[in-house]
């Protein structure tokens, strides 16, 4: 099935309003809840007609803090996101959650994370948002950078993308965020885990959640020593250096207790101090320059592989293909360069 | 094979009022999602302003309440008027959960929920119903 078959079912599904993107532009700026709910249905759902909405939108972003919180299962992020929306809410800033969970391998369904903790009757300072990978990789880091957009333009002054620190895909949905912490448990082994799939090389800030269990101590010292020694391996061989962490900003070590409370606040002064650090040095406009190079560059491959897709069906599809290697008419490698060679052609006439 | 073509179905498994038993709502959001369905669940004690600004937020197509209480009379209704108040009522399926005399069953069809499912209805016979009759919709 192609995409675009899909996305002309759901242009049908549209009611009026929904299909004139200046109508839900004022909505969504005007605060209207449901609007921006279903802004971000129609960005997972890859829906038709919701691109010239993002465009509009994308200008009315940029005011946002965003911030990603990463870490293993079981670290404590949902109740730590929880005790940092209460502690923003009590500072009268308006809070955006976005609550990135895995997928089922299997049946492609999700149970998505609870909302046990939401107290919060009628307060329209804060939007929760539950999303799914719904299994394709990579094309999660592109719905969530733009649930943030959406988010950031309907004016919350804080963005949290709360997801699961578990592999690339994760760390890439983290990368949409202008500050990052990493949780870690006292003494799990899944740390060891966590710190080995890169998320380290993402931290801004380190969270030791659950401080008062035995082991936090040795949990932080350890930190402070692989810090030290990106410190070092940053400096010396430039590696990594370059992007988010030159300026020697030292990702701070907090340490929370987030079922109490404790260590909130001074999480959020940590988080504070590197968006100062971001807008004082060009940081922020270098993390921001990089993010719309990725948005073209997913931009630009969505709209290449649609027209590879009609390129394809114009030369009888895949199905036709296959069936031509296995006969032995052709080989894969004949058969793409005779799929490309029509595009080729147009770039040779420009 | 689950492709984007059908998107997956978003719920909302909601437990309202006093009453802390959620199992069954344990036991029908496994289900959903092994049918691959998306599911939320709002954990216990929500109230019926906190399960339609969840709703509404999540952006579910289908909404289902579990209630052990017996307060079904006065919460359900409340949460049908919060939708209809922010025009969601005719986006989302209604379903409620739980132990429902017959007659009440008939009072909150009346009030818009499109089905009842009584202790020991088989998971499948819930899956199948939702795909039915879920709304069409962006």
């Amino acid at each position: 099935m192609s995409d675009r078959g899909m996305a002309d079912e759901e242009a049908e599904g549209m009611t009026d309003e929904e299909a004139d993107p200046s109508a839900v532009v004022d909505a969504l700026l005007a605060g209207d809840e449901r609007t921006l709910a279903r802004v971000i249905s129609r960005i997972e759902n890859r829906a038709e007609g919701v691109r010239p909405v993002l465009a509009r939108l994308s200008r009315h972003a940029g005011e946002a803090a965003v911030i990603g919180i990463t870490g293993a299962p079981g670290a404590g992020k949902s109740t730590l996101v929880d005790g940092l929306v209460d502690a923003y809410r009590d500072r009268d800033l308006t809070v955006g959650v976005l609550a990135i969970d895995p997928s089922s391998p299997y049946s492609g369904g999700a149970v998505l994370g609870d909302r046990i903790r939401m107290h919060r009757d009628g307060d329209a300072g804060v939007f929760v948002r539950s999303m799914s990978a719904r299994g394709r990789l990579g094309g999660l880091s592109r719905a969530a950078a733009e649930a943030v957009t959406v988010l950031d333009a309907a004016g919350f002054d804080v963005v949290l993308i709360e997801t699961v620190g578990a592999g690339q895909n994760e760390v890439d949905v983290v990368r949409a965020a202008d500050t990052v912490a990493v949780l870690v448990q006292p003494e799990s082994g899944d740390d060891v885990q966590l710190l080995k799939a890169g998320v380290l090389e993402i931290a801004d800030v380190f969270v030791v959640n659950k401080a008062d269990l035995e082991g936090a101590g040795r949990t932080v010292a350890r930190l402070e020593e692989m810090r030290r020694v990106r410190k070092r391996a940053g400096s010396s061989s430039g590696i990594d250096s370059g992007d988010r962490h030159d300026d020697a900003w030292t990702p701070p070590i907090v340490e929370t207790v987030a079922t109490t409370g404790t260590g909130v606040a001074d999480l959020i002064d940590a988080l504070d101090s590197h968006r100062e650090h971001l807008l004082a040095t060009d940081d922020l406009a270098t993390t921001t320059r990089s993010r719309h190079a990725a948005t073209i560059r997913a931009l630009l491959r969505a709209d290449l592989e649609a027209l590879l897709e009609t390129t394809l069906e114009r030369q009888g599809g895949i199905d036709d293909l296959v069936r031509r290697v296995e006969a032995g008419e052709t080989d894969p490698y004949a058969a793409v360069e005779s799929v490309v060679a029509p595009i080729e052609d147009c770039l040779d006439d420009r | 094979m689950h492709t984007t073509t059908d998107r997956p179905i978003r719920c909302l498994i909601a437990k309202v009022g006093l009453d802390g038993h959620d199992r069954g709502a344990h036991v029908i959001a496994r289900a959903f999602r092994d049918a691959g369905f998306e599911v939320v669940y709002s954990g216990l004690h929500r109230s019926p302003e906190e399960i339609v600004r969840a709703a509404i937020q999540e952006d579910v197509d289908v909404l289902g309440i579990s209630i052990l209480s017996g307060a079904h009379d006065t919460l359900v209704p409340d949460v049908i008027e919060g939708l209809r108040e922010a025009g969601a009522f005719a986006d989302t399926l209604v379903l409620v959960g739980g132990i429902v005399p017959p007659e009440d069953e008939r009072r909150l069809k009346d009030l818009g929920v499109a089905e009842v499912f009584g202790p020991g209805t088989p998971t499948d016979e819930t899956v199948a119903f939702v795909r039915e009759h879920v709304r069409e919709r962006v």
